[in-house]
């Protein structure tokens, strides 16, 4: 399984039948491939059962997801106007939210909307860290060129504060907790000090470690 | 029965330099292309535009952006247009961000009398600079006050002499709560129909917020 793939498995696990979960743009949207199948996806333009997407006679304009891209809607799927949509985000009825991010501090601090200088605007990014029970980050763990993404504080702008629940990565699963960063998954061939060199804050490793999926 | 159903002619006089327009639409989806046309054809200038978003680069909203329509835009996301990025980095195009959700709440609230709305999202971040923030039984949120326009343009699936409006899956989006938030809101709907086809229950938009629906 390629490294996209590898995280959207694993993200997937978080989610169980009954689930109404938003996935953000890129990696996290590869999530449906590998979740149950009583989940439901919401998109934030306003639709709750996104399936998967559409090609030719039956693509239709009027079921986008937002990327833009068209899919076919769900048996039991329900349409709403956008402001319905973040009663949805802000009032907790979702499950969780799936984002990719830029930085994130050991506190939870998010920041995945902008760079300092280049700001092409945030979407629905702050309502969903802000609503949602549970924020799953989707990234792997080092930017391109080896920069540390997981920092003792942030120094983008941020998109919420100490909202990040769960980082998972081509190298294992992050946990963000009142003790620390806790390291719950890892990747055979991978160890906890490897992954240790690659972050800024303290790496706690938890007892019942687990194998991730590779 | 013409009712509201109104020629481009009279569509098209509707708009005036330095106006703010409001349009409906996300990510190039549920956007009233044909309204935007008549906007262009206007010739309309030095525009201020409230939008999710301005398209891809000339293409729907983005139109307005590559015929430089556009002086000032409030939006939640402008990434998927390099004309709009670049107009902005420029300082030819003065940008204000607007979280989507609280940018809903604020074309709500200005299109239903209300002051404002208290919303958590955004505290902590830059998104609260220059607000004010109030507390609520111990919580604090930031406040969020009405956005309204000149001139609403909103796409519908089916309009009926009117105005009352009803909408297709995600194509809703924006649309409902731009129609109700302008001094005038103009419809471009892909169906016209009869009064009571479109049947009571069915209608999202009532047709006492529409005030124009541009003939076929």
């Amino acid at each position: 399984m390629d490294i996209r793939n590898r995280i959207a498995k694993r993200v997937a696990a978080y989610f169980k039948s009954g689930d109404v979960v938003n996935l953000g743009i890129g990696m996290p949207s590869l999530c449906p491939a590998y979740s149950d199948p009583g989940v439901m996806f919401h998109t934030e333009n306003g639709l709750i059962g996104v399936g998967p997407l559409s090609t030719g006679l039956r693509q239709v304009e009027s079921f986008t997801n937002a990327s833009g891209q068209q899919f076919l809607p769900l048996s039991g799927a329900s349409a709403f106007d956008s402001a319905e949509s973040f009663a949805i985000v802000r009032s907790g009825r979702l499950a969780a939210t799936v984002l990719g991010a830029l930085q994130v501090a050991e506190n939870g601090d998010l920041a995945n909307w902008a760079r300092p200088g280049k700001m092409v605007g945030m979407g629905g990014a702050m309502d969903l860290v802000t609503g949602a029970p549970k924020v799953i980050i989707a990234m792997e763990l080092c930017a391109r060129g080896g920069e540390k993404k997981i920092l003792k504080a942030c120094t983008f702008p941020l998109t919420g504060r100490a909202c990040v629940d769960h980082i998972v990565t081509e190298q294992g699963v992050i946990d963000v907790t009142a003790r620390g960063l806790v390291l719950t998954d890892i990747v055979d061939g991978v160890t906890p000090q490897d992954i240790a060199r690659q972050i800024e804050p303290e790496l706690i490793v938890a007892d019942d470690l687990r194998i991730m999926e590779a | 029965m013409t009712g509201k159903i109104r020629s481009r002619d009279e569509i098209v006089a509707q708009f005036k330099d330095g106006q703010t327009i409001m349009c409906g639409g996300f990510a190039n989806r549920g956007v009233p292309n044909n309204l935007i046309q008549c906007l262009l054809d206007s010739g309309a200038k030095h525009l201020t535009l409230i939008s999710n978003d301005t398209g891809d680069a000339d293409l729907t909203i983005g139109r307005l952006v590559h015929h430089r329509r556009v002086d000032r835009i409030v939006a939640s996301h402008v990434g998927m247009n390099t004309e709009t990025v670049a107009l902005i980095e420029a300082g030819e195009i003065a940008v204000t961000f607007v979280p989507q959700g609280s940018l809903m709440e604020r074309l709500r609230c200005g299109g239903s009398g209300l002051g404002g709305v208290l919303t958590k999202t955004g505290l902590g971040t830059i998104m609260q600079e220059g607000k004010q923030i109030i507390r609520v039984d111990g919580e604090d949120y930031i406040l969020e006050t009405p956005l309204r326009a000149d001139v609403a343009l909103v796409r519908a699936r089916m309009a009926d002499p009117l105005g009352n409006l009803a909408y297709r899956g995600t194509s809703r989006n924006t649309n409902p709560l731009v129609a109700k938030a302008a001094d005038v809101t103009l419809v471009d709907a892909d169906l016209l129909m009869e009064v009571d086809e479109i049947g009571i229950d069915r209608i999202v938009t009532p047709g006492v917020f529409v005030d124009m629906i541009l003939a076929h």
